[in-house]
């Protein structure tokens, strides 16, 4: 089993054992759902116009709330150190980090999010467009997230220099899924704000890793 | 168990600041298999800088740095298949057992399962293979993590304080292990405020020498 394999193992392996981590978010994020409504306006004919709007806001602070560990034990621990001693590319294991960020915060969101679309009364027609957006849209938050977390991880208490660095990179993400969910409400195709997802998906995939190993490369090296 | 590929680790001319300190200047160091480099000095000095410049881990410093006389960084992929580094942080994870643990320091080596259960037998903490190492003192996290040196088959080691946290018997074991190593042809680079004994080839340098003057 190669160092990847085996951290990607790892990773796995200690988000199980600690699911406080990574279950915390998303309460967060059903309690949003839940709370919403009752603060707001139960109306359903209200409820179900910004119903999508409301979930992916929801999903972008959840996701914002599980980022800050992301590097700062590894870097605390000296685990980071060792994945450096060992020669392998730093590339990779950014990639890996975010896959399994993904895996604990942006696929249970997404599975979960059909159920807070019940609770806000979204329309039939956009619950595909809810799952496919976010399918798409949660791995770039991770993958951007990432970044944010490797530049921060040196810093004490850099949860709030994080949500600074990260949030306006995660708004064109933001605009092009909640607006496909509300097109696909209404009955329109939503296609063009899928493509886009995917792309900023492709985008993201391809260069943030980079970014990430040279934020590692600054902490490590001091 | 260890490869029979010639250890060669040569810094020439070494300098390197920290916040407007040399911490030293004009090092030089030649090590070859079979012997035992142990850095010393105050606290501060720099050990921990010069070992991590040696391992390829720090690329902030002037001067040449070669393993088998190839600078280090153009060869690093090698050079990390060849030495094993140990920092003083011990990177265990504390809600992983110390099998867990092991099977992540060692996966660059990829290594059988069965010697990674006789290495941890080995320093004495067979029955805790399952244990979350949250269960276990410092020492014994501390000697998962010196597993390691038991079936790793790099023929040189950069040691950052390995003694740390370790009871009498195992700083015995380490010593022991530390000697094998030697007389088998392997290098070691070691800091430690540890006196080691009878340990062949060994040599102590202590950093103070190089030290320079504030800039």
């Amino acid at each position: 089993m190669s160092l990847v394999t085996a951290t990607l193992r790892r990773d796995l392996l200690l988000a199980a054992r600690n699911p406080g981590e990574w279950l915390n978010p998303l309460m967060f994020f059903l309690m949003v759902a839940a709370l919403f409504p009752l603060a707001v306006d139960p109306d359903p004919k209200f409820l179900s116009k910004i119903a999508g709007g409301v979930i992916w806001v929801a999903a972008l602070l959840a996701t914002l709330l599980s980022l800050d560990a992301l590097y700062k034990t590894d870097v605390d621990d000296g685990t980071l150190e060792q994945w450096l001693a060992s020669g392998e590319s730093l590339y990779a294991l950014a990639l890996v980090k975010a896959l399994v960020h993904w895996c604990i915060s942006g696929l249970p969101l997404t599975l979960m999010a059909p159920l807070l679309g019940l609770m806000l009364h979204l329309p039939d027609s956009a619950y595909w467009a809810l799952i496919v957006s976010l399918a798409v849209g949660t791995p770039v938050l991770s993958l951007l997230g990432a970044v944010g977390a490797a530049l921060t991880a040196g810093v004490r208490s850099g949860g709030l220099l994080l949500t600074l660095l990260i949030l306006p990179l995660y708004v064109p993400v933001l605009i092009f899924a909640a607006s496909a969910v509300y097109h696909a409400s209404i009955g329109m195709d939503y296609n063009g704000q899928i493509g886009f997802l995917g792309a900023l998906l492709a985008l993201a995939v391809c260069l943030t890793p980079f970014a990430s190993a040279a934020a590692l490369k600054l902490n490590l090296s001091r | 168990m260890l490869s029979q590929a010639p250890v060669e680790l040569q810094a020439r001319d070494v300098f390197c600041e920290r916040d407007d300190r040399v911490l030293f200047e004009h090092f030089d160091l030649n090590l070859s298999g079979g012997a035992l480099v142990q850095l010393a000095g105050p606290n501060g000095a720099g050990k921990t800088t010069l070992l991590r410049i040696l391992a390829g881990l720090n690329h902030d410093f002037e001067g040449d740095v070669l393993f088998n006389g190839e600078p280090l960084h153009s060869i690093y992929p090698e050079y990390a298949a060849q030495r094993l580094y140990m920092g003083h942080l011990a990177a265990v994870k504390k809600s992983l057992t110390a099998l867990e643990n092991l099977r992540w320091l060692t996966s660059q080596w990829q290594i059988d399962e069965d010697r990674l259960v006789q290495a941890l037998e080995a320093v004495e903490l067979m029955g805790y293979e399952m244990t979350p190492c949250q269960q276990l003192s410092a020492g014994q996290q501390r000697r998962v993590s010196l597993a390691r040196l038991l079936v790793v088959p790099a023929p040189l080691w950069i040691l950052d304080e390995p003694f740390t946290a370790l009871d009498k018997q195992g700083v015995a074991w380490l010593e022991q292990r530390l000697r094998e190593h030697v007389e088998q042809g392997g290098a070691v680079v070691i800091t430690s405020h540890h006196a080691l004994q009878a340990v062949p080839g060994l040599q102590v340098l202590d950093l103070s020498r190089w030290a320079g003057d504030a800039l």
